[in-house]
């Protein structure tokens, strides 16, 4: 059984669509990512998810129990804010004590000072004060359990606000972006450590985010949304090796893939230089319009040779560890960026020509809509099976 | 300028300090310069009368009369035996009692209404601030023809089911519960406009954080984010209420002249009729020592409050 | 959250918002009812919002005639302007010293200005009556704005406008080569509307209100404000002529009113800045 299946999903605001349909489902102890440009619908669907907002239609099932009609409160999830939204009058203590506090004591025993005349409340107030300790000596934040979140820092107050969530074990765990107001350094830092509490926790956790270095890796599967449709859900390694969408193959990867329009030539053969590929699907007619995309580091550059597609070098970044080379096609004009190793950059200038070539299994088709469209690599020897046959 | 004789031994560090010494010494020039005018101002206008308040407060000073002798502290003792006296402060605490509690929960449900609804927001604001902008010595005459105890459409509404309206303004026991009446009609518009910023000012965030915390009814929402949320404002809101209260005149003045029977005495009032209707300045004096004295335990109190318990960060 | 709650919790919600907003402008709508009606049609059906005799006319003339309006409202105009003018200009630059000039009074300056917020005309007017009273200046001008031209309260609230302001924006107009009246002119004041409209909206309406000192100083109706002219008129019409009466206050009111609803987002903000602020 899932741990939460989302079926569906529609939302709709003064007419604008920001969710068209979008289902998605996490397996027990699962981490999914949900990354996408801003306005993608991403935190509207974390939203709806948790309950604070109202879905046009579709089903929302957490542990096999529909909960669309369900107030957030009694949904049984948790949720980490982008900007923590910790309670600024309350000490860290009592900031993680309030989950524990509205679910386990009755209104009753709420009320100051009636407090302690209650029968049973000694118990449960200690009980509360216990596990907020455990909790907070579990992300090492023992030594702020004093203060207001006014007196914290920013990577202070992350850490208060994920004690508040996991400090009650919920079905789902839900995050919206909860890195992007720390600094770099502390980000890369916090990333490791929200995927070891998530592993010692094992509670499914849906984690929103824009940054797709952030979502590729953390998560077990990443789920991709573009103006609000969810174009594919697959593990890290899927999505940057076998992307199913154009946008997709577009928004994840550093530097960005490179596209080149293209056109289908006879029997489903598409040509990139001397490289040629075929699609699966050999029914697509000639002169189709369609892109082929090149991730960066499959890129050769070469200074020599006649083999691949003449270009000049525009610019060059060192990285160190690596080179990216920006060239410009000569005659189309546009740019192909290359990630190449120091040793084969070495001696590149701008202004240089060079030649561009890529492998042909390197190369990933889209048609004219956007869609993936499956294809393989053509031996020289098929080649010519494809043209007589 | 002396400011190479004035600046210590040494080569070097000598002239990097002495030149900073005359930009900031041109900075203090002209900071002096820029406030001199309200420096002078301030000691005109504020210290010295206030000083002069408390130094006429110890004499028998009478306008008309020329010379005075100091009297130590018998206006104290005059004013605090007076029956007029007590009664006015007495009355001006009854009225703040009425006003300030009523006009600010007033103003914080209506606050929480209006935010809540979506239309007519502004209409509602308009509607009631309206008031605050208005010319309260002329809508005290309005009011007092709705109090008139026999035309006037208040009494006459009470007529017609049955009820017998009293005498708002006219009668003793009536009186400070219908200057009260005016007094909040006026003084909610200010503190709903305050409250409503207070609203705003919230991070909606919290409320989501809330609800996902298990606060499921709007009552724990509102004990866990919206009250405490609006802590400063509701500290400023009060100590500026109970100020005005304790500052009311124009009512009093328009429309009933402290009566009946001083029913309506209160603390400006009597200081105004003292020391400007009998002149008595010396004593009249004394009781605005013992109104300013009110507003600085007011201020005082409000400043450890702000101090303890509604500063976050 | 059914839909059907919803609805039924924003009836409620209305319906207590359009009773108080009733009550509220209750007042107002009586004013404008009652002052064009007869004598008598205000002492048989004072619930009847329309009149039955037209009698605007008349009460107007009264209220026109018995005291001279042209002249309060002249003198509330040019009492309030002048109060504003001079507090603007005293204020501002004392402020701009405070917060970005390091001078030693400063912090003497912050004790008063904090001191002098607790004070209130109320406490003062006894000796400035008495100061003005030997000088011979009551019954004018003078008395009447120079106790107010001096505002703590607009320094403090100026203040704390530019201490937010950036200083590099002060450092770079330095640079550019202005005197510091070149920085406040050309730098500060333009950068400061919103706190100058909000210190105005609440110095105009503080001062075209205020009773108790034009009350004090003024004898003369000629240097008479529109509250205590109203007051004067109350005097003269001794009785139920209520009537003239609200139509004089209809025409001493409307000016405020009438501001108020033109710009009555700005007034809202200058009310919520200066009372956060403050």
């Amino acid at each position: 059984m899932s741990a939460l299946t989302l079926t569906n999903i529609q939302k709709s605001f003064g007419g604008n669509q920001i969710l068209k349909g979008v289902s998605l489902d996490a397996q027990p102890g699962e981490f999914i990512a949900l990354v996408g440009p801003s306005g993608c619908g991403k935190s509207t669907l974390l939203r709806i998810l948790a309950g604070l907002e109202t879905a046009d239609s579709g089903d929302i099932v957490i542990e096999g129990r529909e909960v669309s009609q369900v107030q957030a409160a009694d949904r049984n999830i948790a949720m980490v804010f982008q900007s923590y939204a910790l309670y600024p009058h309350l000490t860290a203590a009592q900031n993680i004590a309030v989950p524990l506090v509205m679910r386990r004591l009755t209104r009753t025993q709420r009320i100051p000072f009636v407090v302690p005349l209650m029968p049973g409340h000694r118990k449960a107030v200690a009980d509360i004060h216990r596990d907020v300790r455990e909790m907070a000596a579990s992300l090492k934040i023992d030594q702020l359990l004093d203060r207001k979140p006014g007196q914290m820092s920013g990577g202070q107050r992350q850490r208060v606000a994920l004690a508040r969530a996991m400090v009650r074990r919920p079905a789902v765990f839900l995050m919206d972006e909860p890195l992007s107001n720390l600094d770099a350094n502390l980000r890369v830092h916090a990333r490791g450590e929200i995927v070891e509490l998530h592993r010692r926790a094992g509670v499914p956790t849906v984690y929103v985010t824009h940054d797709q270095a952030e979502a590729l890796s953390m998560a077990d599967r990443v789920a991709v949304m573009i103006g609000g449709s969810l174009l594919q859900l697959a593990p890290p390694q899927v999505i940057y090796d076998d992307p199913q969408h154009i946008e997709v193959a577009k928004f994840v990867g550093q530097p960005r893939i490179n596209l080149i329009a293209s056109q289908v030539e006879e029997n489903g053969i598409i040509a990139l230089g001397a490289e040629r590929c075929v699609l699966a699907d050999r029914s697509l007619p000639a002169d189709s319009q369609v892109t082929l995309g090149i991730r960066p580091e499959f890129v050769q550059v070469s200074r020599s040779g006649e083999a691949g597609l003449p270009a000049h070098v525009d610019r060059i970044e060192f990285l160190g560890s690596e080179i990216i080379v920006y060239c410009r096609l000569d005659g189309i004009g546009e740019t192909m960026i290359a990630k190449v190793t120091p040793a084969e950059g070495a001696g590149l200038a701008s202004g240089a020509p060079v030649r561009l070539s890529a492998s042909a299994e390197h190369i990933f088709v889209f048609g004219a809509d956007g869609t993936r469209l499956a294809s393989a690599p053509l031996a020289e020897n098929a080649i010519r099976e494809a043209v007589h046959g | 300028m002396a400011d190479m004789a004035a600046s210590p031994i040494g080569a070097i560090p000598v002239t990097a300090k002495a030149r900073r010494s005359v930009a900031e010494r041109h900075e203090a020039r002209a900071g002096i310069m820029l406030s001199l005018p309200a420096i002078v101002l301030v000691f005109l206008f504020i210290i010295l009368p206030v000083a002069a308040v408390i130094f006429l407060g110890f004499t028998n000073f009478e306008l008309g009369y020329s010379g005075f002798e100091f009297v130590g502290f018998e206006n104290y003792v005059e004013a605090f035996g007076d029956r007029t006296f007590q009664k006015s402060l007495g009355n001006t605490i009854v009225y703040a009692a009425i006003v300030t509690p009523v006009s600010i929960f007033m103003a914080l449900g209506l606050a929480m209404l209006i935010e809540a609804e979506g239309i007519g927001r502004s209409f509602f604001r308009t509607a009631y601030f309206l008031p605050v902008a208005s010319l309260l010595v002329a809508m005290a005459t309005v009011w007092q023809y709705l109090f008139h105890p026999t035309i006037g459409p208040i009494n006459t509404m009470l007529a017609m089911i049955g009820v017998s309206g009293p005498n708002w303004l006219g009668s003793a026991g009536m009186v400070l519960y219908s200057l009260s009446i005016i007094g909040v009609w006026q003084s909610v518009g200010f503190n709903l406009v305050l409250f409503l910023a207070g609203l705003t000012a919230i991070p909606r965030e919290l409320y989501a954080a809330a609800e996902i915390d298990g606060a499921k009814s709007s009552w724990d929402r509102f004990r866990l984010v919206t009250w405490p949320m609006l802590g400063p404002t509701t500290l400023f809101v009060t100590t500026i209420s109970i100020i005005n209260s304790v500052k009311v005149f124009e009512t009093v003045k328009t429309l009933t002249e402290g009566g009946p029977n001083k029913a309506s005495e209160v603390l400006l009032y009597t200081i105004y009729q003292e020391g400007f209707v009998y002149l008595r300045v010396g004593y009249a004096s004394a009781l605005t020592v013992v109104f300013l004295a009110i507003l600085v335990v007011l201020m005082f109190f409000q400043y450890r409050v702000q101090d303890k318990q509604v500063h976050y960060s | 959250m059914s839909p059907n709650g919803f609805n039924f919790g924003r009836v409620v919600r209305l319906s207590i918002l359009s009773l108080g907003a009733v009550v509220f402008l209750a007042p107002y709508i009586f004013m404008i009812s009652t002052a064009g009606k007869a004598q008598s049609d205000i002492f048989t059906s004072s619930l009847n919002l329309i009149p039955q005799h037209w009698f605007y006319v008349e009460n107007f003339t009264k209220a026109w005639s018995r005291v001279h309006m042209p002249t309060l409202l002249f003198n509330g105009v040019i009492v309030c302007l002048m109060i504003l003018v001079i507090q603007v200009v005293i204020a501002i630059p004392c402020a701009y010293a405070m917060a970005k000039l390091k001078f030693r009074a400063a912090k003497a300056m912050m004790v008063l200005v904090m001191l002098g917020l607790l004070v209130p005309i109320h406490a003062t007017a006894l000796p400035l009556y008495v100061g003005f009273d030997r000088i011979g200046a009551l019954n004018s001008y003078a008395a009447l704005v120079a106790p107010f031209s001096i505002s703590v309260f607009g320094i403090f609230l100026f203040l704390q406008f530019f201490r937010a302001m950036p200083d590099d924006l002060i450092h770079a107009a330095r640079l550019d080569g202005m005197s510091e009246i070149g920085v406040i002119a050309r730098v500060i004041v333009p950068n400061a509307w919103p706190a100058i409209t909000a210190f105005s909206i609440f110095s105009v309406v503080a001062h075209w209100n205020d009773l108790y000192w034009p009350l004090i100083v003024v004898s003369n109706q000629a240097y008479a404000t529109p509250p205590l002219g109203l007051l004067y008129f109350r005097a003269a019409e001794a009785g139920d002529d209520y009537g003239a009466l609200m139509a004089a206050t209809l025409i001493i009111t409307s000016p405020l009113v009438g501001a108020f609803l033109i710009a009555q987002k700005r007034f809202v903000e200058g009310i919520t800045m200066t009372g956060l602020k403050g």
